[in-house]
């Protein structure tokens, strides 16, 4: 039974990123996994061993593509030449769901190749959300777009960045890839509480959730997916899925990767709070109380629906 | 050095921003401060390419907070987006970098992304320019830039040949009846034909096996191999060589071929007769010869329908 019309896939489960080093492990040994969590990019290659390398993973398992560098948020319009490599490769995938950030990239045709803040304003919203649409409508995929892990903040912001995600899915229709430990990235970042992030996003579009590990440096968490998922992060996961009931749940890890094994067991952990989540849909509660958190006075629910959604 | 395809950066943002023109001058802005190169010390200049202070732009549009200033939040994008497309190089280019040595690589490649900041969706075309760089701005790599520029090449071969394109192969039974004067077979896009005054792919091959066991040796206890492994490989002696960079069963490879084959795959890639391809490779072409050239590349699958 889906948790909502954004999340069709709750069967789905635990997935894992597809990765170059478990490659091997996976075609030899072919390890029972939920889903594969491809990025698009490294596939949209006019042939060779990653195409050859995709074929077999498909013949064995589902797969889920998740972009990079579609930036809804850049003032460019999206590139022609990348959106028809991009639906040859849906095609070929036959995904589901598409994701890719809420960030920008791009501009005048350069890259950056990085996740790039956006301005919570509402030009910029309604902006985003036009591509968004446009990019679905040309894929004919759904779309969900993800939260990224900030390290600055605009002066240009009119808004909160979870009411900018609201305001950009609700204008765009679309769904939203939860990445929890971004946002308790951007909430150690930029001092906001994470829960009041969790409690505001518009849970009934929640497709998709990301969990990965962080470095802390001395003023700042860098977003490093080099690490097992860290227990604030868990504790986010476990209040989002209460929220957002169960939803496909993909762990990123993508620096010193370690074995295909190690990297499973830690995704499958988030099975202990799915498990909650189902118990608590019977009635119960298997989830954890919500951790205190130094917070700024709570906003109202419809602190969101508040925004004007024209300007 | 102005980033090639970027437009110049705003003077001055509105302080509203209302429309996605205002959306895209703030981004041009912080774009025009990612792409400056880094100071030795890997922070952000302390000059904005228009003269202002790096740190009034930063204050501009960015937000302190109590911890971070406007100017160290935009270097902690500066820097990732920096150590991100050097990385890229680096791993792309094994040979040149043991060429010119770390400190005239890193050089290189800081101008040479300053210049060219990547201009595609996927970092794997991000040193699509390089040889061009290499050839048009030749202080980076003086005295040896021709040979620089030959290694340059050659590893951008290898990522063509690793995964670019590959049409349907042709087989005998496609052209049997095609008389030569008139069948023109095109080679298959991810083959590069390269000649070379030096062995560069001999050069490169002993690149990877030395940072291979670099890499073997990095858990060793013993520092015999280590040592051996931060060896100097010797530049190449002058020499004429015909390499093919091609892959087959989905791996690369570096074929040698005589100078004669080279003169008529390159005739049959510029669109010449099959015919025109082999008299333009003169008396060395001979019959037999070719016979074997022909079984072999097209057991390898490098032509395709033109």
């Amino acid at each position: 039974m889906p948790a909502n019309r954004f999340n069709a896939f709750t069967d789905y489960g635990i997935g894992l990123g597809l990765r170059v080093p478990h490659y091997a492990h996976i075609l030899e040994r072919k390890p029972t996994c939920g889903w594969f969590e491809i990025i698009s990019e490294n596939f949209l290659v006019d042939g060779g061993r990653p195409l050859h390398v995709l074929d077999r993973i498909l013949e064995q398992y589902r797969v889920v593509q998740h972009g990079v560098s579609l930036y809804f948020g850049s003032a460019d319009k999206p590139d022609r030449a990348h959106l028809r490599k991009l639906k040859a490769l849906v095609k070929r995938t036959r995904t589901p769901w598409l994701s890719d950030h809420l960030c920008w990239g791009s501009v005048d045709g350069t890259y950056t190749h990085d996740l790039l803040p956006m301005p919570y304003t509402f030009a910029a919203a309604k902006h985003t959300a036009e591509k968004i649409r446009h990019v679905r409508d040309f894929l004919e995929v759904p779309i969900c777009v993800e939260n990224v892990s900030s390290y600055a903040e605009f002066h240009a912001s009119e808004m909160t960045e979870w009411e900018f995600l609201g305001e950009v899915v609700e204008r765009a229709d679309c769904g939203i890839l939860l990445d929890v430990n971004n946002i308790y990235v951007s909430a150690q970042n930029h001092g906001f509480d994470p829960y009041d992030y969790l409690d505001h996003v518009p849970h009934d579009r929640v497709g998709q959730m990301h969990i990965a590990g962080h470095t802390r440096f001395e003023k700042y968490i860098l977003d490093t997916h080099d690490h097992p998922v860290l227990d604030p992060v868990w504790k986010l996961y476990a209040h989002a899925t209460k929220l957002c009931g169960v939803t496909a749940t993909l762990l990123e890890w993508d620096d010193k990767i370690p074995s295909f094994d190690e990297v499973h067991a830690e995704a499958l952990k988030a099975n202990e709070f799915i498990a909650g989540a189902r118990e608590a849909k019977k009635g119960g509660d298997g989830f954890p109380s919500r951790p205190e958190f130094p917070r700024a006075p709570p906003q109202p629910r419809t602190a969101r629906r508040a925004v004007p959604t024209s300007r | 050095m102005t980033p090639i395809g970027l437009k110049s950066p705003p003077a001055r943002l509105p302080r509203r921003q209302r429309t996605t023109a205002d959306l895209r001058a703030m981004q041009r802005l912080m774009a025009h401060a990612l792409y400056q190169p880094l100071t030795p010390a890997d922070d952000l200049a302390p000059r904005f390419r228009d003269g202002r202070a790096m740190a009034d732009v930063a204050a501009s549009f960015i937000k302190p907070n109590d911890r971070l200033s406007s100017l160290e939040r935009l270097q902690i994008y500066a820097r990732c987006y920096w150590y991100r497309v050097i990385d890229c190089v680096y791993d792309d280019s094994p040979g040149l970098r043991a060429l010119l040595g770390e400190q005239r690589f890193s050089a290189l490649v800081r101008a040479y992304l300053a210049k060219y900041p990547s201009r595609s969706f996927t970092l794997r075309n991000l040193c699509s320019r390089l040889p061009q760089f290499i050839r048009d701005e030749p202080r980076w790599t003086a005295p040896r830039t021709a040979l620089a520029h030959a290694v340059a090449r050659f590893e951008w071969a290898q990522t063509v040949a690793f995964d670019g394109e590959a049409r349907p192969v042709l087989t005998r039974d496609d052209f049997a009846d095609a008389p030569p004067a008139k069948l023109r077979l095109a080679l298959q896009p991810y083959v590069t034909l390269l000649a070379f005054d030096w062995p560069v792919d001999d050069y490169v091959i002993a690149v990877k096996q030395r940072d291979a066991l670099r890499g073997e040796a990095s858990h060793a206890v013993d520092h015999g191999p280590r040592a051996a492994s931060h060896r100097r490989v010797p530049w190449p002696r002058r020499g004429r060589v015909h390499v093919v960079v091609h892959r087959y069963d989905h791996r690369l490879f570096y074929k040698r071929v005589e100078s004669a084959a080279f003169r008529v795959l390159e005739q049959l890639a510029a669109g010449r007769t099959l015919a025109q391809a082999i008299a333009a490779a003169g008396a060395r072409a001979k019959p037999d010869r070719v016979r074997e050239w022909f079984a072999t590349w097209m057991e390898l699958g490098w032509f395709c329908r033109r």
